[in-house]
């Protein structure tokens, strides 16, 4: 499972640039907290980047500043993955964002000098390989801060809830 | 090299001899805290099997008593999970109910020197109890409680060390309130609080504190022990065992700041970020107000009850605000009742909630409409935290709330507590 000589670099059509701070607030409003996930990941920016769910395409790559997630644990990182968020990149991601980053499956690493690489609108690579990221616009490469390979390899498989599942100890609805 | 409380205790937990910053250390879960919001059913899944039932609580405090069908079927879900497994700390909707981080603290279930995890973001509240208490994710909620585990990227550790005492008409909010607008957020890292001013502050302030960590977007939040953190266990949670768990001598530490609690000022928070947005309160004095709130985990005791019933006894609510105040729980409602504190906030025109989330997270019993200015004792300021995302929330101490209340506009508590010796 970490065996990672060979892979291919992820590629993101489109960069979407947040800013500092993102707070988990703008990813999952709080009078979203009751909802299916599909109608929370309708919700994600509505308040900060409305109409952000309609142009976002599968694969695109979110670029953010600062203590990316900051706030509460609610499943921001769910939505953000049922948006079709190819990979996250920040200066800082949150602790607890993290977390639910790791256990839902979204690919979510820190890569210091990204929110300056990047303008929205560009493509982006990401090489979990090579812990690298690279602008192709600008030919700029950077290092992705690693994350430990226990917890690359739940959130590559898919989250934590898969991994209980084969234990036996939950059974998840069809 | 030595440990900082948080490795120690991350270090006991793991029964490995050494936690270091970058580690992830996978720990045993002392109590696994469940609330009504875990069992949402369209994010709920079947549990088949429990790790152990006496290290479970289950309690109900985002959207209680239920205002929606939804939130009273997340409560029904969480009944029928706690009796097919027989897990005993119910706290549902009646006289044990509260808000999950301020039963925690009333009941001592946060153990000194153990691990505890809740899916609630304020968890690090436990902190104040030199417990290792840490917010989580729903699938860590589903991997602690089934396996009895949890793992914890390890961060490095920011300490303070509070000198004197805090002048009367300070509370905690406001040495947080300090903190966040000179120092910024503690990003993945934990932040420990002690040095020889703390045993000052009351375990209910040292509660508010540990709670507002979350804000610093601190990791872990730990108070050091001292008598009166032993003297409260031991009343709280008789016959409990814990282990004080204080820093070695050669910790290392990635700051270390003192803070001398005598020179502090009360402070209130701009809309939309609490991070480097204080100001002191005569900046915006005069901002008017529709609604002033003292309540949540963090602004929910007895102490803040006590203050905001100070400040308005014998007074009036301006015309025109709402004083909102929720108790942290139900037997902090009842403790009020007695002390006179909740008569008192009636008197004077207050609206008192039973304890829930409510009007922190914008769900119910006070949420703000479009354009609304709030000043609030909660932990959040976030735009559209309590409401329409064009409404304004600034956020002080209960005194500072609930001064502005009687004012109709921001503005200092001072004068209710001239006189009076710290
Ligand atoms: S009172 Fe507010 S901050 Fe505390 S747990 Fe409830 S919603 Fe969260």
């Amino acid at each position: 499972m970490n065996d990672r000589r060979n892979e291919q670099p992820l590629l993101a059509k489109k960069v979407w640039k947040l800013g500092d701070n993102i707070n988990t607030d703008l990813m999952l409003p709080g009078p979203y907290l009751y909802r299916t996930p599909e109608e929370q990941a309708r919700a994600v920016f509505m308040n900060n980047r409305p109409g952000w769910v309609d142009a976002v395409q599968q694969g695109d790559a979110i670029v953010g500043g600062y203590n990316y997630g900051m706030g509460s644990s609610r499943p921001a990182a769910r939505s953000l993955r049922n948006c079709g968020v190819g990979f996250l990149l920040a200066e800082a991601l949150n602790g607890l964002f993290f977390r639910n980053s790791v256990n839902y499956g979204l690919l979510a690493f820190e890569c210091p000098g990204v929110s300056k690489a990047f303008e929205e609108g560009d493509q982006a690579e990401l090489s979990i390989e090579r812990w690298e990221a690279r602008n192709p616009r600008t030919g700029q490469t950077l290092a992705v801060t690693p994350v430990p390979d226990m917890l690359l390899s739940i959130m590559r498989g898919g989250g934590v809830l898969p991994l209980l599942e084969q234990q036996g100890l939950i059974r998840r609805k069809a | 090299m030595g440990m900082t409380m948080t490795e120690k205790i991350l270090a006991r937990a793991g029964k490995t001899a050494q936690v270091k910053p970058g580690d992830v250390a996978v720990v045993d879960v002392a109590t696994a805290v469940l609330l009504d919001m875990s069992f949402l059913p369209e994010g709920w899944v079947e549990i088949l099997k429990v790790h152990d039932p006496n290290k479970v609580a289950i309690i109900y405090d985002h959207m209680v008593p239920a205002p929606t069908i939804q939130a009273a079927t997340c409560q029904t879900i969480g009944r029928a999970f706690a009796a097919k497994f027989g897990i005993e700390r119910l706290h549902d909707v009646g006289a044990e109910q509260g808000i999950a981080h301020a039963v925690v603290a009333d009941r001592g279930y946060a153990l000194p020197g153990s691990v505890l995890v809740c899916a609630d973001s304020h968890t690090c509240a436990g902190g104040a109890f030199n417990c290792a208490a840490r917010g989580v994710g729903g699938p860590d909620m589903l991997y602690a409680v089934t396996t009895g585990k949890a793992w914890f990227k390890v961060g490095e550790t920011a300490r303070y060390d509070f000198i004197g005492k805090l002048k009367p008409g300070v509370s905690a909010k406001d040495i947080f309130l300090t903190i966040a607008g000179t120092h910024g957020a503690h990003v993945n890292q934990n932040v420990e609080y002690g040095g020889p001013g703390m045993s000052s502050l009351s375990i209910n302030g040292r509660r508010t504190l540990a709670t507002m960590g979350t804000e610093l977007s601190a990791d872990f939040v730990i108070f050091e022990p001292d008598d009166a953190l032993v003297d409260y266990m031991r009343e709280r949670n008789p016959g409990a065992a814990f282990e004080l768990t204080k820093p070695d001598a050669d910790a290392a530490y990635a700051v270390r700041r003192t803070i001398d609690l005598g020179s502090l000022e009360p402070l209130v928070a701009l809309p939309d970020a609490v991070v480097n947005n204080s100001v002191k309160v005569s900046q915006v004095a005069g901002q008017k107000i529709d609604q002033a709130f003292i309540g949540s985990c963090a602004n929910g005791t007895l102490d803040d009850l006590a203050v905001a019933a100070k400040v308005v006894k014998g007074r009036k609510v301006a015309k025109g605000v709402r004083l909102i105040v929720t108790p942290g729980t139900q037997a902090t409602f009842r403790a009020a009742l007695k002390a006179g504190y909740v008569e008192t906030l009636l008197e004077a025109g207050a609206v008192v909630t039973p304890a829930t989330c409510g009007a922190c997270i914008g769900g119910h019993m006070g949420v703000l409409g479009p354009n609304e200015v709030c000043i609030t004792a909660s932990t959040r300021n976030f735009k559209g935290r309590m409401g329409d995302p064009s409404s304004r929330v600034f956020m002080g101490s209960p005194a500072t709330v609930a001064a502005s209340a009687l004012a109709g506009t921001i503005t200092s508590a001072a004068e209710f507590f001239q006189g009076d010796v710290s």
